[in-house]
């Protein structure tokens, strides 16, 4: 880096590099829209070939713990929202404790999500572990799971590497609040954001469809 | 500075998303037929959509940040239509 200088030579400016930089996460958030887009179109598939075997395997799954993750990640990406405009606000001691509350509540989540698991490996719901389930629904309730540990696993591994990611800002803003921190920051929150998003359809698709009985 | 507040505009849609998320939670047990998955996902939109304006800050951005944040969805409409043509179209 050429010294007196907080950007790289290809940049024109500082906020020609924070610029840089957001679309480069937004172009990286598409391809991460693709591959779940993967999952969403099998997951639509086989829920039109076996609509009734959805209903039911939805009900088997807890809308209690799924309910609370989806608060507990809305109510992170929120302090991740908060932490960003804190430290634009030059608070950086408020942007770290922010950060740290948001870091706590992923790893709630990860917490439930295991509690989760379990419940769903005693009930002998794991396709190609474990999986016990009498009725003519049997096939297209596996199919249900088969997405589920697929799509919530990958959603986990997101949530594992946002929350290393988030770690990792937090440390550096502790250090610094420059303008080049703030704009790290907003990229790692832009990727949390993303990650809740995910969330927001898994739950609308795994958890609630069949309540209603019908 | 340490007398941050956060701005009333983050602490309004995160009361308003975790509304919205009762909100889903109580329709999905009131028997709605073909609507319950309609207003499932049309729910879920409304969340991303908040989060995506609000927390992710578009709406503060001009339309070179919009064509690269709705790249995605583009290529993503894409994918579910030609996708599940074939499935939706058989008899």
């Amino acid at each position: 880096m050429l010294k007196g200088r907080a950007f790289a030579p290809q940049f024109a400016s500082s906020r020609h590099r924070d610029e840089t930089a957001e679309l480069g996460m937004w172009v990286f958030i598409a391809t991460e829209v693709l591959l779940f887009g993967g999952l969403l179109l099998g997951y639509f598939v086989y829920r039109h070939a076996n609509p009734l075997a959805f209903a039911e395997a939805s009900r088997h799954t807890d809308i209690v713990i799924g309910a609370a993750n989806t608060a507990i990640l809305l109510t992170s990406s929120f302090l991740v929202a908060c932490a960003v405009d804190a430290l634009r606000a030059n608070a950086r001691s408020a942007s770290v404790a922010l950060l740290a509350g948001a870091i706590v509540l992923g790893a709630s989540f990860l917490g439930l999500k295991g509690i989760e698991y379990a419940d769903e490996y005693r009930e002998h719901l794991i396709p190609g572990i474990d999986f016990v389930f009498d009725g003519a629904l049997a096939n297209g309730v596996q199919l249900f799971f088969v997405f589920y540990f697929v799509s919530t696993a990958i959603h986990g591994v997101h949530m594992l590497i946002g929350i290393g990611v988030l770690a990792t800002l937090a440390l550096l803003v502790h250090k610094s609040g420059s303008t080049r921190r703030r704009a790290a920051l907003h990229s790692a929150a832009l990727y949390w954001h993303f990650v809740d998003v995910v969330w927001i359809f898994l739950f609308a698709l795994i958890y609630l469809p069949g309540r209603s009985g019908g | 500075m340490t007398d941050w507040r956060p701005p009333f505009s983050l602490v309004a849609s995160w009361l308003g998303l975790l509304a919205l998320l009762a909100l889903t939670v109580t329709l999905a047990y009131v028997p709605l037929g073909a609507f319950n998955v309609v207003v499932a996902l049309g729910i879920g939109a409304t969340k991303a959509a908040m989060v995506a304006a609000i927390f992710m800050e578009l709406r503060h951005r001009g339309a070179r940040t919009m064509v690269f944040a709705t790249a995605g969805l583009f290529w993503l409409a894409i994918l579910l239509w030609l996708g599940s043509m074939d499935f939706l179209t058989r008899t």
